[in-house]
């Protein structure tokens, strides 16, 4: 049972390490074919060149923005950069309190500011409706059919504010090719704006804004009520006002509640874009409105969302940009990729030169440990969209060496069971059992550490923190499928088991005088060592019983008193571990 | 390997001891020095080189240069913003820095057209970054208060995981005089402070701790149960533990810093400066200090916290008697 127990166990470990290499290699290759993943890890901006801004929100009051608003923002600025024709660009926001835009090659002044401006809502009444697109040059007015304004207009829904210049504007306004080229250039607030609404599918003449958006004290959705207070089972928005939108909004209301066709239609604006234009049913005195319609939860949510961010307008304030190039880029890749080999190939020489062929087993579980790190690199950038910036490549650098650190910690506690005068194969064993305690001790601290710094952190701090983070967990899965499992198994063969010179576990060297000649030959425990030594040296043997611990000590006692449990003893701790 | 081994060998037996507890006096003696110079030495020098990141302002790198000449990027810098002063440098082979305050938005952009121009190559091969003067100060913010919560649930890990708050606690001391002690050498570098800088700096906590760790490990495997014998006392089986994985902690140690090192002197030399640099040499002094923080501060720290405990004394007590019957 001694000699299969441990093998059968280590078999087991290697074949679950080969299933998580399988599964994660098959996953990744279907990725691969179907073209939704690639091979590489994506990278980040200043390893592929880009520019990357780094936004802090500035609210309009010094109120510190709320992650909603900050989410909406993002959203907003999306909108935006998605239509300046930017492709690929990437706006997150980072700890709650950041907005993070990267977008391939450098953006221009307008993206720039349009990235910047606060998010602009108000209310303005429609005063003309007209088709979506752009109408035909041979079906448009005559110019002595334009209108001519009779006087000056009264209020804001009046037609005296469209002229022949306005009504020619609106007539050869062309929504898609508008809403193509992105936001709009600010509006004048008094005068009337030409505007489209994409989900209806129309365009506007809207009239001067009679209510800021930041007149909304809140908006929320959920399902409208009837006259009479029961549910309709339609979805609604509803608006509160702060008192002065409250006292604009009945004003609005009374008037428009009186006109016909399209005119008794308020638009919202957002950043100069319709995003809901309802009729007026009646006259809204109490500063609560209701916005009806062929809403969907999802819908009637997004309205709400809109409206609350307009109710507090965040502009953005830059904290920091780069734009990188592609050429810095590529050099901060491969320079760190140099770095990293070299680093690795330093590690694997001081390990050779300080156990031997055993420095193999690290070297190995180093490669494994990569491998494993690439791919859930590779396939975290397919799921979650990571992207592996220049600190990253540090982390994974440094952690080359914490990684080879759990190696080390595990060979010397087996150098010390030898030296205890163990044979390998239960000196691995409960070497093993001190050393994984030790280990996972160790990197729970480099995991905290890790998930700290992620949690916390700004900028590429995250993206260092992260890859220490994955190598700690990868780490521990090698060191426990695959480098302990290894060290059963060699522990077994002739080589390491008698304590080849070169195996780098020669008893010998250790301080041991060999007790047996050959695997299996002789079984020795620690105490019958220090007796056998010290019937060689009085002295060592006194420094060896001196230097034993008590856990030491008591487990020696127990040994000599029952020597056959000890063993079952190791056994049972292989089986465990 | 054969010497090391059979030191190692020594060390493990007991055969071979360094009295780290013995002499803990003059260690902390050393390190409390270490600290204050660590303390002095960027206030002598007027504070820390903080990098533009903290200072705010605009930097430009230009890759692939026909030529190094300092006064052609100066110039250039000088065409757009008149009273700026730009710090042009050649940070690697064909690689130029230029820093200046900060800029406008138009002139960021000119200042990247004009330096490509002064330089023979295309606007591709310019980085410019800019930095509002806020963010420096966000990141520091934000470390703090990572290391803040950082060395709470470290302290509250340890201190379950030890079974004792005295080694969580000394622990802790040590690791704050390895962050002071790693920013003074730090400073005395004269290397700029950046937020990679800072980024080292959290992970020496991580990494100074992991090696606390092992060594504790072994002393509290060692002093379990100290009571049920009378060869040694508390303070003699903590220096043993330290002194049995003494070879543990150069191994760990020197396999940590390869790598770092490599970094610092390989990924410095192709790139010059930039987040690979700062990062590695925080971490590279960091690594160091903190493995011989561990052997000669927190190791004989925890053995000092305890040398007033009752079952300590008491066990103490004995064994003197015990060796006076023997002498």
């Amino acid at each position: 049972m001694s000699s299969t127990g441990p093998i059968k166990q280590a078999r087991k470990s290697l074949l679950w390490l080969g299933v998580i290499f399988l599964i994660s290699a098959a996953i990744l290759i279907t990725g691969v074919l179907s073209g939704k993943a690639a091979w590489s890890p994506k990278l980040a901006l200043d390893l592929e060149g880009g520019t990357q801004m780094i936004l802090a929100p500035r609210v309009q009051g010094g109120a510190a923005a709320t992650q909603e608003q900050l989410d909406q923002a993002v959203e907003i600025i999306r909108q935006r950069v998605d239509g300046t024709g930017v492709s690929e660009a990437e706006i997150t926001t980072q700890s709650g309190r950041n907005v993070v835009v990267s977008m391939p090659g450098v953006p221009d002044a307008r993206t720039r500011e349009l990235i910047q401006a606060s998010a602009n809502m108000e209310f303005r009444p429609v005063i003309l409706a007209g088709p979506f697109t752009a109408v035909p040059e041979a079906d448009r007015l005559p110019k002595a059919d334009l209108p001519k304004p009779t006087a000056k207009p009264e209020n804001a829904s009046d037609t005296n504010w469209i002229d022949a210049k306005l009504y020619k504007a609106f007539e050869a306004y062309d929504c898609p090719s508008e809403l193509g080229q992105g936001a709009e250039e600010t509006h004048d607030p008094a005068k009337p704006m030409i505007s489209c609404d994409p989900d209806v599918g129309a365009k506007y003449i809207l009239g001067p804004v009679e209510v800021p958006g930041a007149d909304i004290s809140d908006a929320s959705f959920g399902m409208s009520r009837g006259q009479q207070g029961a549910v309709t089972g339609q979805w609604g928005v509803n608006i509160e006002f702060n008192a002065a939108g409250k006292k604009s909004f009945a004003e609005v209301t009374q008037r428009l509640v009186t006109l016909q066709g399209s005119q008794n239609q308020f638009a919202i604006v957002l950043d100069g874009t319709v995003i809901s234009a309802p009729t007026t049913n009646s006259v809204i005195p109490d500063g609560r409105a209701e916005i009806t319609g062929n809403f969907t939860e999802q819908s009637a949510k997004a309205l709400a969302d809109q409206l609350k961010f307009g109710a507090l307008p965040i502009s953005f304030e830059i904290q920091s940009e780069q734009q990188i190039s592609a050429t810095l880029g590529a050099d901060q890749l491969r320079s760190g990729l140099i770095a990293g080999l070299i680093g690795l190939l330093l590690v694997a020489i001081y390990s050779i030169f300080q156990y031997r062929l055993l420095g193999l087993v690290t070297i190995v579980s180093l490669l494994v440990s990569g491998l494993l790190t690439y791919l859930a690199l590779v396939l975290l950038g397919w799921s979650m969209n990571y992207r592996l910036s220049l600190a990253g490549v540090a982390g994974l650098i440094v952690s080359i060496g914490l990684i080879a650190d759990s190696f080390i910690v595990y060979f010397e506690r087996i150098r010390d069971e030898l030296r205890d005068g163990r044979p390998l194969p239960s000196a691995v064993e409960i070497g093993w059992k001190r050393a994984k305690r030790t280990i996972l001790a160790a990197k729970a601290v480099n995991i905290l550490a890790a998930v700290v710094l992620y949690i916390v952190a700004v900028g590429n701090v995250r993206g260092f923190a992260f890859t220490l983070g994955l190598t700690a967990v990868v780490d521990i899965i090698v060191v426990y499928l695959l480098t302990h499992p290894i060290l059963q198994i060699i522990s077994k063969t002739k080589f390491f088991g008698e304590g080849h010179r070169f195996s780098g576990l020669d008893p010998s060297l250790l301080g041991v005088v060999p007790l047996y000649q050959g695997a299996g030959k002789i079984r020795s425990f620690s105490t019958e060592a220090e007796a056998a030594r010290g019937k060689k040296n009085a002295k060592a043997a006194s420094e060896a019983e001196r230097r034993q611990t008590i856990a030491e000590r008591r487990k020696a006692a127990v040994g000599t008193a029952a020597p056959k449990k000890h063993d079952e003893r190791a056994d049972k701790d292989s089986s465990n571990g | 390997m054969a010497s090391l081994a059979t030191w190692g060998n020594e060390l493990y037996t007991g055969k071979r001891s360094y009295p780290f507890t013995g002499k803990r006096k003059t260690w902390f003696v050393i390190a409390a020095v270490l600290v204050l110079l660590s303390i002095l030495v960027p206030v002598v020098k007027g504070g820390f080189n903080l990098g533009i990141e903290f200072r705010g302002g605009s930097e430009f790198t230009i890759s692939k240069v026909e030529h190094v000449d300092i006064a052609v990027g100066e110039q250039a810098v000088v065409d757009i913003a008149p009273d700026h002063h730009p710090r042009v440098t050649n940070i690697a082979p064909n690689t130029m820095r230029v820093q200046t305050d900060k800029l406008t938005d138009d002139q960021t952009l000119a200042a990247a057209d004009a330096l490509a121009n002064a330089y023979g190559v295309t606007k591709a091969e310019v980085t410019s970054t800019f930095v509002g003067p806020t963010w420096g100060a966000d990141v520091s913010k934000q470390a703090l208060i990572g290391l803040v919560v950082f060395v709470v649930l470290v302290a509250l890990l340890m201190a379950i995981y030890f079974r004792t708050w005295k080694m969580s606690l000394a622990a802790i001391i040590g690791l704050l005089s390895v962050v002071v002690i790693t920013a003074g050498i730090y400073a005395l570098s004269g290397f700029e402070v950046t937020p990679s800088a800072i980024i080292g700096f959290l992970t020496i906590l991580s990494y100074s701790l992991y090696d606390t760790v092992v060594v504790f490990d072994k002393i509290r495997e060692n002093t379990a149960g100290f009571t049920e014998q009378h060869k040694r006392s508390f303070e003699e089986l903590v220096n043993l533990g330290i002194n049995q994985t003494l070879v543990r902690s150069i191994n760990t140690s020197v396999v940590a810093v390869l790598p770092v090192a490599s970094i610092l002197f390989i990924g410095s030399y192709l790139l010059g400066a930039g987040t690979l640099k700062d990062l590695s040499l925080a971490l590279f002094i960091g690594i160091i200090v903190g493995t011989l923080a561990t052997i000669f501060t927190q190791a004989p720290l925890y053995s000092w916290l305890r040398h007033n405990d009752a079952d300590v004394l008491a066990h103490n007590k004995r064994i003197e008697q015990g060796r006076l019957a023997n002498a």
